[in-house]
């Protein structure tokens, strides 16, 4: 018998307008297709577009080339049938859970009487019951999303997207709530065929997901797909589901454009127009520290560490990427590794590290060499920020190119290789105070 | 589906059968209803422009006048609320008509208000000829115009400020547009509105006042009001009617306040999205006698029933969403957004030409230049007085932000204080000039100020209760005092709320100018050098190009000010002053 599917992307790219009329691609051709009873999940940096596919499928923004199609009809606007869950909850605060959870029944046009009873057995069934008549700000994030997920499933929809929908609650929370919707979903107590969640926490996706889809960045395209077919419900310790997370970190961390890239291979180097990301230089200082002390003493498993320093997938994600790039470690196959000079910072004292990580972000980050350079060149050694803002809107979009800017300046000042006036808007050699 | 047109089945819900508020509440829902429509009819009696108006000084007779005065402002207000919240949601959809509408409520903004007065008045009679009907109206709009700006502001700025993700859910959950305005737009403005409201409301007293005495070409009329009230008492010299008239206003405010101001706040906090529930305690007695009262449940029902087939009305009748051509489209609007910006340039330079034409015509241009050298003159009254009022309310607001108890206590009566129609105090202030035979280019000007310098205390209070008390004890903690404390720790902290009360301080005075430049005690008349003076003086004599070329430059001036002056320093503090 052949199924089906319940959702179908074709061909779907997105390019936004820019002030410049170029236009930027953000998602190139991707195909997808969602089967019944299935739980897809999508993983990828942050701007790799997750967001933006997840929102045309509801028909919220419109592919500029390729279609969705659902129950053999494109999508051109929100489609009965799908049902969206948010990560800021997206409660109207002015109403009731009772009054957020019939909203859509009552857009619908449904009958009081029977508005009514839907609305309260969808809350019954997401474990709200008691709480019909509160606001949401009274109620704690958990409870809120509850509400939010009540509101979705009440329109009785075949399919369920979700928008990093735990992401903004805490880790206890977050998995109670996860739990309770695998259970309805397991136990088919609810009419949803298929689930699209969008995540930045990949133990998250490996739990509940039937798939992976890793994105990839600039564009946003499909990179791998990874099949689940571990059992439910699924134990975290056992040694097949830290390979998959193990497994689908290594997608995540290796640089574009070092793909491959094999320990002590030259890497290929990267680019002016690179998105820098925006990691924190102490946050840096602080990862490398934690791999050198025990117990991972220099290597360590990408997931351990991560819990070790307590971070979400998305901010060391980033951080990943900063030591890889300023060459103080090496990632492959899930585990991270310190390089000979990130043994050497980890090592060094305050003044010293300036020093090193000075001569690193010369020598790995064109856009940082370019700055200084053209500061050294110029008379005065001062340039507008503006002139280099330019320079990166050549590459990137204009928010990307100030976030961009903002992330080297953050760098450039750690390392002691340039200054910046804030109120002038202007990068220099000079010393303030000097 | 099939009794959709049928009538509703209104099943009556156990809630709504009476209870003991309604006791108090019925009589005073019927009462009102009475005064309205008693105030209505003597609003359209027959009038010709001449006609003696009866209004007596005595004490007696001021609440029915103070009730014309409220109910003109209770019109204006809804006119106000009707008109921005169209404008608003116009100018926030549509983004050719934004390109537009904003530009144009910014200049609406400068524009003297009782400017609009003199302009509109001639109009308003001749659609009402013979009937009182013509003033009231023009009273009315220049009332409606100290409003609806403000308003329409907040409203925009709100629209589109709606969260994305809350817009997306409407959609998701097929909102149509009807309902999105009315369950998420509108309830996402309305705890800025409602604060706006009120703000436009205190500013509005000083207009209502001042718009009811109407002079047309050297005709007075006084439409009966606590402004006509306060004309006669000036032109009689009768310090004790203008001492009864201080204290009746007083009243009024109160009760505005109490019956209409208080009730919304503390209703429109549970519209504010943020999970903050702090400002509950608001004393509001009457919304709970309303929340309690059975009455008031009926109105909501119906309501209810009223925007519920509304809203399926809405849908029957809007046509289904259209599927666009993406790619026709695009050069489509393209086309069509070339030639609306070629019908805007063209349409401005079309009345730069006229306005050319006119001054070189109509009034000359040394007429031209000595309107602006007044200009100049009322401006550097303006910049002395905001000054002034700031040496003098920055430290004392300061004061008070520190000791949370006394700025609790403060907040009623300064915001009192702003509400209160400075107008009122004009005859004592004129009165001590003539007795003391004071300078009256210098003396006159405080009345300027008068009325609006108390948003600058307010807003120094608020800054400085804002200010995290971590700060102030660092401070102490490094030993920073005196100078040094005001300089790196105060002025910096509650620079941001301080420029928003200065900006509402100046643009107030630049209003008051008109009524403030010409006082008048009896006999007596005191004019000062300025464009306000003018202003007025050609409304007396009914010179409508003068009139016209006054607004003009003054909306110029309050515009150059504003863009040159205020926006930087308003940028400034928002850029690097921030708090957080």
């Amino acid at each position: 018998m052949i199924e089906l599917p319940l959702v179908e992307a074709k061909q779907v790219s997105k390019t936004y307008q820019t002030p410049d009329h170029a236009g930027r691609l953000v998602l190139d051709s991707i195909d997808f297709s969602l089967r019944e009873g299935e739980i897809v999940a999508l993983l990828g940096k942050s701007g790799s577009g997750k967001s933006t596919f997840l929102r045309t499928i509801a028909g919220l923004t419109q592919p500029t080339g390729g279609s969705v199609v659902y129950r053999g009809r494109d999508v051109l606007g929100p489609a009965h049938g799908i049902a969206m869950v948010f990560q800021s909850f997206a409660l109207f605060p002015w109403l009731t859970v009772l009054g957020n959870v019939e909203l859509g029944l009552e857009a619908q046009g449904v009958p009081k009487q029977e508005r009514r009873q839907r609305a309260l057995k969808a809350i019954d069934l997401i474990g709200l019951d008691g709480f019909e008549s509160a606001y949401p700000k009274e109620l704690s994030g958990g409870m809120r999303q509850r509400v939010g997920f009540a509101r979705a499933l009440v329109v009785n929809p075949d399919v369920l997207l979700l928008d990093e929908p735990f992401s903004a609650l805490d880790v206890l929370t977050a998995e109670t709530l996860r739990g309770d919707l695998m259970d309805l979903w397991t136990e088919r107590r609810v009419p949803t065929k298929g689930i699209i969640l969008v995540s930045h926490n990949i133990e998250e996706a490996v739990e509940i997901a039937d798939r992976i889809i890793v994105f990839a960045s600039d564009p946003g395209r499909i990179r791998a797909i990874i099949p689940i077919k571990l059992p439910h419900p699924r134990d975290y310790a056992s040694p097949a589901f830290r390979q998959i997370v193990d497994e689908v970190y290594g997608l995540l961390t290796t640089v574009p454009g070092r793909e491959g890239g094999k320990r002590g291979q030259k890497a290929e180097p990267l680019g002016l127009g690179y998105r820098l990301p925006s990691a924190s230089v102490q946050q840096l200082n602080g990862l490398l520290d934690t791999l050198m002390e025990p117990p991972f003493k220099g290597r360590a498993d990408l997931p351990h560490l991560a819990e070790a320093v307590s971070l979400n997938d998305d901010d060391m994600l980033v951080l990943i990427e900063a030591v890889q790039i300023m060459g103080f470690a090496n990632v492959g196959g899930g585990d991270i590794e310190a390089t000979a000079s990130g043994r050497k910072f980890a090592n060094a004292d305050m003044e010293e590290r300036k020093q090193l990580f000075a001569k690193a972000l010369l020598a790995q980050i064109p856009l940082a060499a370019h700055i200084r350079r053209v500061l050294d060149e110029r008379p005065g050694h001062a340039a507008p920020e503006t002139r280099f803002l330019r320079e990166l809107e050549d590459y990137l979009s204009e928010e990307e190119a100030e976030r961009v800017l903002e992330s080297v300046i953050n760098w450039g000042r750690y390392a002691e290789i340039f200054a910046y006036d804030y109120d002038r808007g202007v990068l220099s050699l000079e010393n303030p105070g000097a | 589906m099939q009794q959709r047109w049928g009538l509703p089945i209104v099943a009556w819900p156990a809630r709504l059968r009476p209870g003991l508020w309604d006791v108090v509440a019925l009589p005073l829902v019927i009462g009102a209803i009475v005064l309205i429509g008693w105030a209505m009819k003597e609003m359209s009696v027959p009038y010709q422009a001449g006609d003696e108006l009866p209004i007596s000084l005595d004490p007696w007779m001021l609440p029915e006048y103070g009730l014309r005065s409220v109910l003109r402002m209770g019109i204006a207000l809804c006119f106000s609320l009707v008109f921005s919240l169209a404008y608003a949601a116009l100018a926030a959809k549509s983004p050719r008509a934004e390109k537009l509408m904003v530009p144009v409520l910014d200049i609406l903004q400068s524009v003297p208000i009782l400017g609009f007065l003199s302009i509109t008045v001639t109009g308003f009679i001749a659609i009402f000829p013979g009937s009182l009907l013509g003033y009231e109206c023009a009273a009315i709009f220049a009332i409606f115009t100290s409003q609806a700006w403000n308003m329409t502001f907040s409203l925009y700025q709100s629209f589109r400020a709606v969260p994305v993700e809350l817009r997306e859910a409407a959609r998701m959950y097929h909102l149509s547009a009807w309902e999105t305005f009315w369950r998420l737009e509108v309830p996402y403005a309305l705890p800025n509105l409602v604060w706006n409201m009120m703000m436009s409301v205190s500013g509005g007293w000083f207009f209502v006042v001042a718009s009811e005495a109407i002079t047309v070409a050297g005709q007075n009329t006084s439409l009966p009001g606590i402004g006509s009230y306060i004309a006669l008492a000036i032109d009689q010299r009768d310090l004790a009617a203008v001492g009864w008239a201080i204290i009746a206003m007083g009243g009024f405010i109160l009760i505005y306040d109490q019956l209409l101001f208080r009730p919304l706040l503390a209703w429109s906090q549970r519209f504010k999205v943020e999970a903050i529930t702090s400002d509950e305690s608001e004393d509001a007695w009457f919304l709970t006698m309303l929340r309690r009262a059975q009455v008031f449940r009926i109105v909501t029902f119906v309501t209810d029933i009223v925007v519920g087939r509304m809203s399926r009305l809405y849908q029957r009748l809007a046509p289904p969403r259209r599927v666009r051509a993406r790619e026709v489209s695009h050069t489509y609007s393209r086309g069509i957004d070339i030639a609306w910006a070629a019908v805007l340039v063209l349409g401005a330079a079309w009345s730069l030409y006229e306005v050319i034409v006119f001054a070189t015509t109509e009034v000359g241009w040394s007429e031209v230049l000595r309107v602006v050298l007044l200009g100049c003159a009322t401006m550097v009254r303006v910049v002395v007085l905001v000054a002034l009022a700031s040496l003098v309310w920055v430290p004392i607001g300061v004061w008070i932000g520190l000791r949370p108890a006394v700025a609790h206590r403060a907040q009623p009566i300064v915001q009192f204080l702003a509400a209160f129609p400075a107008n009122l105090f004009f005859p004592v202030v004129v009165f001590l000039i003539v007795q003391f035979h004071l300078n009256v280019e210098i003396w006159v000007s405080p009345l300027m100020i008068l009325g609006t310098q108390w948003y600058i205390l307010f807003n120094v209070v608020a800054g400085t209760l804002a200010l995290p008390t971590d700060y102030i004890l660092v401070a102490s903690n490094l030993g920073v005092s005196r100078w040094l404390w005001w300089r790196r720790l105060i002025l910096p902290a509650i620079f941001p709320a301080y420029v928003t009360g200065a900006v509402t301080a100046s643009g107030g005075s630049w209003n008051a100018a008109i009524v403030a430049e010409v006082v008048k005690w009896g006999d007596t008349k005191l004019v000062a050098t300025g464009i306000g003076a003018y202003i007025a003086d050609n409304t007396q004599a009914g010179d409508f190009p003068r009139i016209a070329l006054g607004i003009t430059v003054l909306a110029l001036f309050v515009l150059a000010f504003n863009g040159l002056v205020w926006r930087r320093l308003y940028n400034l503090a928002e850029e690097r002053l921030r708090l957080d």
